[in-house]
């Protein structure tokens, strides 16, 4: 048990140090190395929940696709971010403003939360969907069929998001040469090339 | 509910490791290399002539497509591992819940494919 308490409090304050670093690093760089830090402390926690598909889901999809997405954007963005970080100073006071009333929102949450009748909170996510070894198994038995619509949903989420990167970023640049294979392979040479015989002294 | 984490504690273990690992190297190169900088050694060293400017500079947005439509399949197979571990124990409706799901995404990617966004010109 103490592990499980050692644990929980590594990984609680690594994410919340993670947090803080990727707001004050002076690199963005840095910055999203310090993300990657809280995303994976997150995944500990997560664990620690017995919540173990969605803690390894945090690390492929967190901080294998979307940290990599936040470097491009990094490294993309020309941006002067030294002078960005010197204006930091200047927007404190708003930051922690908005930073007081959310936590004062999630506190007012936290008061009032009931549960209606009838409804008992688990302790732990495998104890949901009654069956099923671990809790992939017990999120597959219940998230094709019962939750049928939200699922094609976020197929059609995905598929949105597919034609939109496509749309915005694609650019097919005209004067670049590129290579048709298909119109390679099909070339036939009595087609490409014709004979003519011509006679002396005449043109064609 | 501790037959799971007993089971991630060789993990815990290992990553204690690798951090006091990675730690002790940091701090002895700290203590122990030598640390005499000068401006010139610091600098960002090019071949023959002093560095233009900086290093950062405009990716081509390519590289971004490429990485969001990675994601997009990344989720894809997301969904599809709670599916694969349960798949005995499915209904007809998950099935072809999971198939109508594949169809709309391959669709993306007929798409995509079509477009060229996958090719480099």
């Amino acid at each position: 048990m103490s592990a499980q308490i050692f644990a929980f409090y590594l990984f609680a304050v690594s994410c919340v140090a993670g947090g803080l670093f990727t707001v004050i690093a002076r690199n963005p760089v840095h910055s999203v190395l310090w993300l990657i830090l809280s995303f994976l402390s997150a995944a500990g926690l997560f664990v620690l929940l017995g919540a173990e598909f969605v803690a390894m889901l945090l690390i492929i999809v967190y901080v294998g696709a979307v940290a990599v997405l936040f470097l491009f954007v990094v490294m993309m963005l020309d941006v002067d971010f030294a002078e960005l970080k010197a204006e930091m100073a200047r927007y404190l006071p708003l930051a922690l403003l908005i930073g007081v009333v959310i936590l004062m929102q999630l506190a007012m949450a936290f008061g009032v939360w009931e549960t209606a009748e009838g409804v008992t909170l688990a302790d732990r996510p495998d104890a949901i969907a009654g069956g099923g070894d671990h809790n992939t198994d017990a999120l597959g038995r219940i998230l094709y069929d019962k939750y049928f619509l939200l699922f094609q949903l976020s197929g059609l989420i995905l598929l949105v998001a597919m034609v939109g990167a496509i749309v915005l970023t694609l650019r097919h640049r005209d004067y670049v040469k590129r290579q048709d294979v298909l119109a390679q392979m099909y070339r036939d040479p009595a087609e490409a090339m014709e004979l003519k015989d011509i006679k002396p002294g005449q043109g064609l | 509910m501790d037959d799971l984490l007993r089971e991630y504690l060789p993990i815990l273990v290992f990553l204690g490791i690798a951090t006091g690992l990675g730690l002790v190297l940091i701090l002895a190169a700290l203590i122990v290399a030598p640390n005499d900088a000068d401006p010139e050694k610091l600098s960002a060293y090019e071949c023959g002539f002093n560095a233009f400017d900086d290093a950062r500079m405009k990716f081509d947005v390519r590289f971004y497509l490429v990485s969001i439509l990675f994601i997009i399949f990344d989720l894809e197979i997301a969904f599809l591992f709670p599916w694969a571990v349960a798949f005995g124990d499915l209904s007809d409706v998950a099935f072809w819940s999971m198939m109508a799901f594949l169809a709309v995404l391959t669709a993306g990617f007929a798409y995509e494919w079509k477009k060229g966004a996958m090719d480099w010109e």
